[in-house]
């Protein structure tokens, strides 16, 4: 039988991957952007996996409204993009550096 | 080792290695492709937790919606990667270093000793016609019916972000207006001239 615990760490393997993901396309929003969504999906792992093992069937009622969430986010984050991309002709991080912050 | 678990560890490792090659791709349309190896091979775990309508879900708007969202806006945009690449062996060390230490971290939490089999044991498969589908349906239209119209605001709300900031007018076209064409009354354009007749020119 598969445990509690593989599923959990699965989860913890791709959050990481996805962290390390963020240090190494620092430029790109596009791979960002990507990556957020692969956060995203290792923490619905782990709720999915805790409904079932906990029989409590909330966890995957949780996992609906964070998979709404995150489309509607994904929508407005390439909005932004896009919008961004007509302005500069770029979508180089180093590029955004009109506030001076 | 049982069937399911060889499944598990199949789907398990596909995923892992659909996301790094995705963080270490250097073009963004196989990035997006990898990405969307590693969402099918999570969505066939979670039909293996007997989440089926959360996996097929997970199918149908990620990789069905979401992800050709993605493959669109990165086609659409013509970007040169290159710069945009500089940077990754210097970030390469700390990036690897966190990475490793969070995942070292959060296993030491949730690892075998806290919830391995002994634990938390397994929990029984479900009973025949058991339809996990109306079980979400269930709590979801009545127990968090609230959440749920809240959701459905959020995504009207995205719908009008999304139009909005990518919406533009472009000066110059010639467009109809039909509000002032409904507007017009016969005065405003036709004016009748009282006028003698001319002579015939022969």
């Amino acid at each position: 039988m598969i445990a509690l615990s593989d599923y959990l760490i699965l989860g913890a393997v791709l959050f990481g991957i996805s962290l390390a993901g963020i240090f190494l396309n620092r430029k790109n929003i596009l791979i960002l952007l990507m990556c957020i969504e692969l956060m995203l999906l290792a923490v619905n792992i782990n709720f999915v996996a805790f409904s079932r093992f906990m029989d409590d069937i909330g966890g995957q009622v949780f996992v609906f409204f964070i998979l709404t969430v995150a489309a509607a986010e994904a929508a407005i984050g390439l909005a932004l993009l896009v919008v961004l991309f007509r302005n500069k002709g770029s979508i180089n991080v180093a590029d955004l550096n009109e506030m001076k912050g | 080792m049982s069937f399911e678990q060889i499944l598990f560890y199949i789907f398990a490792t596909v995923a892992v290695v659909g996301a790094l090659r995705m963080i270490t791709t250097p073009n963004p349309v196989h990035a997006a492709l990898y990405l969307v190896l590693t969402f099918f091979n999570v969505a066939l775990v979670w039909i293996l937790l007997e989440a089926e309508f959360l996996g097929l879900l997970l199918i149908l708007v990620y990789v069905g919606a979401v992800m050709i969202l993605f493959l669109f806006v990165v086609m659409m945009l013509d970007i040169n990667t290159a710069p945009m690449r500089e940077g990754f062996v210097r970030n390469l060390p700390v990036g690897l270093f966190v990475a490793l230490l969070m995942i070292v971290e959060i296993a030491l939490v949730v690892g075998p000793r806290f919830f391995g089999l002994e634990v938390v044991s397994s929990p029984a498969p479900r009973p025949e016609g058991y339809s996990n589908t109306g079980a979400i349906g269930e709590v979801l239209y009545t127990e968090y019916v609230y959440a749920f119209e809240i959701a459905a605001v959020i995504l009207l709300a995205a719908i009008v972000a999304a139009i909005g900031l990518t919406l533009r007018r472009r000066k110059g076209v010639k467009y109809q207006d039909i509000g002032r064409q409904l507007d017009v009354r016969r005065e405003d354009r036709v004016r009748m001239v009282r006028m003698d007749a001319e002579k015939q020119q022969d």
